[in-house]
């Protein structure tokens, strides 16, 4: 019923059609909608994370040192809320707590790989719901790991390899030499080396700027080749010159924080923020997440072939793992129905019990109660009876007396008072 | 159709606020605005794709319209010849280009609907459009749940769907209600008056109004609709527009002299209609809000919306829908009912070795 029309060609345009304005209605759209990112600062307790976050972001961030005495690894996320003139920024960073600190270091990665597992199971299980949100849903998803790796101008720990390679799969990490006014320059292009060599060596995957596209691949490039950076962060304001600076002050000098030849925080802040933001956001969706999305529906039991390799509908498994499902609810609805009817039937049967029993009781309350009243009565007869009999005798004394008197003789009389006793 | 069919407005609230997100100043400049360059690159570099489709009886000038709207030869237009044979049954017919404008590639597809309302008897002529439709909804939807899929899902969807009434100048006719009454539902739908060269302008505004007191009377939602207007701009820029929907269109693709300047425009022995000028008919209105204004917008509505719908459908009741080919039977097996459940084509990437099904 459909034919299809020759195939796409490119048709040269007569006139000016008007859709060269299509990317700016597409940055319209996104700029009304706010834009979300999310950085994960991975390091030991004390390597400065918050303070390169809030000199990075040129702003203060709310939140205490951490101390070390935490008795395991945890995570702690802020959400901020950045405005830069029509641009809304929805910032979240997530820091380690007591990473590396603790004596046993075994399981340290551990709660690291289940945020960020989290993250994406939370997006996945938005998307297969049936109802979803989609366009409003606030992506919690690491767009970013700042690997802060210690200035000790040796090597990477072995903590540092194993967290690394552990997170590398999951989400793009860029490391960074922390505290680098500790080490000189020499040092620290020596330790540079040793740090990307051991990388390679180990397989770690660290995030590489693109360079596929010609406006930035140079600049990319160049940056490339000077990761890891070497970075230093500052709250603090001094006077340089005539211009007010983020620097550190030390006796023997001024450590500025955006001088290029004092440390790469610039080369940071551009690779991180100005030109690579948005590739950050979609390597994280069509890499990362796509991977983990594949792992975890194959995990459950979805395939895209069944064994006679005839393409399989997520769609049937999704449908017949849904009608398992009800069929499950149904089962434990009934169960309870059940268990509920049962043990009214019980209440009822103990009530009637109680029931019997005070009638029971009732009853034989009454027939004793009968019984007394019975006895009493006899009694009570018995009694009327000698009553009876004593009053006739007395009557039949009297008249006996009465006929005696008349005849004389008190001798009757003594003989009936004897006879009366 | 189904009250399941509305769902709430796509970004409805611009960030969604939590109570824990303070905002937070900035002592100085960062950088963020260069985010937006950076997706004004990556868009640039992807290409945008749009695929419209222009529905209406033949004879009213849809391939003429599309021509002009993209200045190009989009259809070789050739009317059908007398020898031709009017098809029986509507056929629908798809084209795709590239056309590239100051580094913008934009992969247009203009589908088109010959012998649409040409028959006797136009009972249910809207099913197979609405199955074209539903099975580039399909489509979409098979390629993103899949476990393994591709950076980038081809979008062949219908954006827009511009309706052309006849230039009757009394009111809508029943097939056109029917039709947008269905379709509204499903696509963006733009109706429009066609050949408005023969309605003189009092006669134009009259039918436009009559037009749209219809609309209202049968409650059809077009393009663009009231209840996804996200804040006041939008309100005020929408409701100008919609007062002059449907818009009075002339399509031309021949080039004129007039006072010196070469202008598209149809030659009559009593004048030239300029199709550019807003005076004489309003073709510029419909090219601004289907290209330069609201491309995005159509695109972002129907990915969110409309496609949205289609899948919360299809997820919860698979037989309520109208069927396209290829169709993928769902439901469970109830005895006596063969399922053979024929999987849809789909011939891309590595491990897919199905056979194709059209």
């Amino acid at each position: 019923m459909l034919r299809r029309g020759e195939g796409c060609r490119t048709v040269p345009l007569a006139g000016h059609v008007g859709f060269d304005s299509l990317p700016d209605q597409l940055v319209n759209k996104s700029v009304s909608q706010g834009f979300c990112f999310n950085i994960l600062c991975v390091g030991e307790t004390g390597l400065g994370k918050s303070t390169l976050m809030d000199t990075l972001f040129n702003t203060k961030f709310e939140g205490e040192p951490a101390t070390h005495t935490q008795p395991g690894v945890q995570l702690r996320s802020n959400t901020y809320d950045l405005q830069e003139s029509n641009v809304g920024l929805k910032l979240t960073i997530v820091s380690t707590v007591g990473f590396g600190d603790q004596i046993n270091k075994e399981d340290s990665y551990k709660p690291i790989v289940e945020f960020i597992d989290a993250q994406f199971e939370a997006y996945l299980q938005e998307e297969l719901k049936i109802r979803r949100v989609l366009h409003t849903y606030h992506d919690s998803r690491i767009h970013v790991c700042l690997y802060f790796i210690a200035p000790t101008g040796h090597s990477l720990k072995s903590l540092d390899l194993v967290t690394m390679k552990k997170l590398d799969s999951k989400v793009n990490i860029i490391p960074i030499i922390a505290k680098a006014d500790a080490i000189s320059k020499s040092e620290l292009t020596k330790f540079k080396i040793k740090i990307t060599s051991e990388l390679v060596s180990n397989g770690v995957q660290i995030y590489q700027f693109p360079t596929d596209d010609e406006s930035v691949a140079e600049i990319n490039g160049t940056m490339n080749a000077h990761l890891p950076f070497a970075v230093i962060g500052s709250t603090e304001e001094l006077k340089i010159g005539n211009k007010m600076m983020r620097a550190r002050q030390y006796p023997w000098g001024t450590v500025q924080v955006e001088n290029e030849a004092h440390c790469d925080f610039v080369k940071l802040r551009e690779m991180l923020i100005r030109v690579n933001m948005e590739d950050l956001r979609e390597q994280t969706h069509t890499r990362h997440y796509e991977l983990y999305r594949r792992c975890k529906l194959e995990e459950m039991g979805f395939k895209d072939t069944d064994p006679d390799s005839k393409p399989f509908s997520l769609q049937e498994t999704y449908e017949a793992k849904r009608n398992e499902f009800l069929g499950e609810l149904q089962k434990k609805e009934e169960e309870m129905r059940q268990m509920f009817v049962q043990r009214v039937k019980e209440k009822e049967a103990e009530l009637k019990e109680a029931e019997k029993e005070l009638h029971e009781k009732f009853d034989r309350l009454k027939k004793l109660h009968q019984d007394e009243k019975k006895k009493l009565e006899d009694k009570k007869k018995s009694l009327d009876d000698e009553v009876n009999a004593f009053k006739q005798r007395k009557t039949a004394a009297e008249l006996l007396q009465s006929q005696g008197s008349q005849a004389g003789g008190s001798q009757t009389l003594k003989r009936d008072k004897e006879k009366k006793k | 159709m189904d009250p399941l069919r509305r769902s709430p407005s796509p970004c409805s609230s611009s960030r969604p606020s939590s109570p824990s997100t303070p905002p937070c100043e900035m002592l100085g400049p960062v950088g963020i605005e260069a985010v937006l360059d950076q997706l004004k690159i990556k868009a640039m570099k992807m290409g945008f794709e749009f695929n419209i489709m222009v529905v209406g009886q033949s004879g009213l000038g849809k391939s003429t319209m599309v021509n002009t709207l993209f200045k190009s030869k989009v259809w070789k237009s050739n009317p059908p010849g007398l020898g031709v044979p009017t098809p029986q049954t509507l056929q629908l017919h798809s084209v795709t280009h590239v056309i590239e404008e100051k580094g913008v590639k934009l992969k247009l597809t203009v589908t088109d609907t010959p012998g649409f309302g040409d028959q006797i008897n136009n009972d249910k002529c809207w099913d197979p459009i609405l199955g074209y439709i539903n099975e580039q909804y399909e489509r979409y939807l098979q390629e993103e749940i899949l476990i393994t899929r591709q950076r980038h899902i081809p979008d062949t969807r219908v954006h827009c769907c511009v309706y052309f009434v006849p230039p009757t100048g009394h009111c809508l006719r029943p097939l056109d209600i029917e039709f947008l009454q269905r379709l509204c539902q499903t696509v963006n739908v733009v109706p429009v008056i066609a050949r408005a060269d023969s309605l003189t302008m009092e006669e134009r505004e009259a039918f436009r109004r009559r037009i749209q007191q219809n609309l209202r009377t049968h409650c059809i939602d077009i393009y663009p609709q009231k209840c996804f207007d996200e804040d006041i701009n939008d309100k005020i820029l929408n409701s100008k527009l919609r007062d002059r929907i449907p818009f009075a269109v002339v399509g031309a693709d021949r080039e004129h002299l007039v006072d010196g300047r070469c202008v598209l425009g149809r030659k009559t022995k009593w004048g030239i209609i300029e199709v550019e000028n807003m005076a004489h008919c309003e073709f510029p209105l419909l090219r601004d809000l289907l290209i330069r204004s609201h491309l995005q917008d159509l695109k972002d509505i129907t990915h969110n919306v409309h496609y949205e719908n289609y899948r919360v459908i299809r997820l919860n009741e698979s037989h309520l829908l109208p069927r396209g080919p290829g169709w993928v039977n769902l439901a469970p097996a109830s005895p006596g009912q063969l399922t053979s459940p024929r999987p849809f084509k789909v011939c891309r990437g590595a491990h897919d070795d199905s056979e194709d099904e059209f």
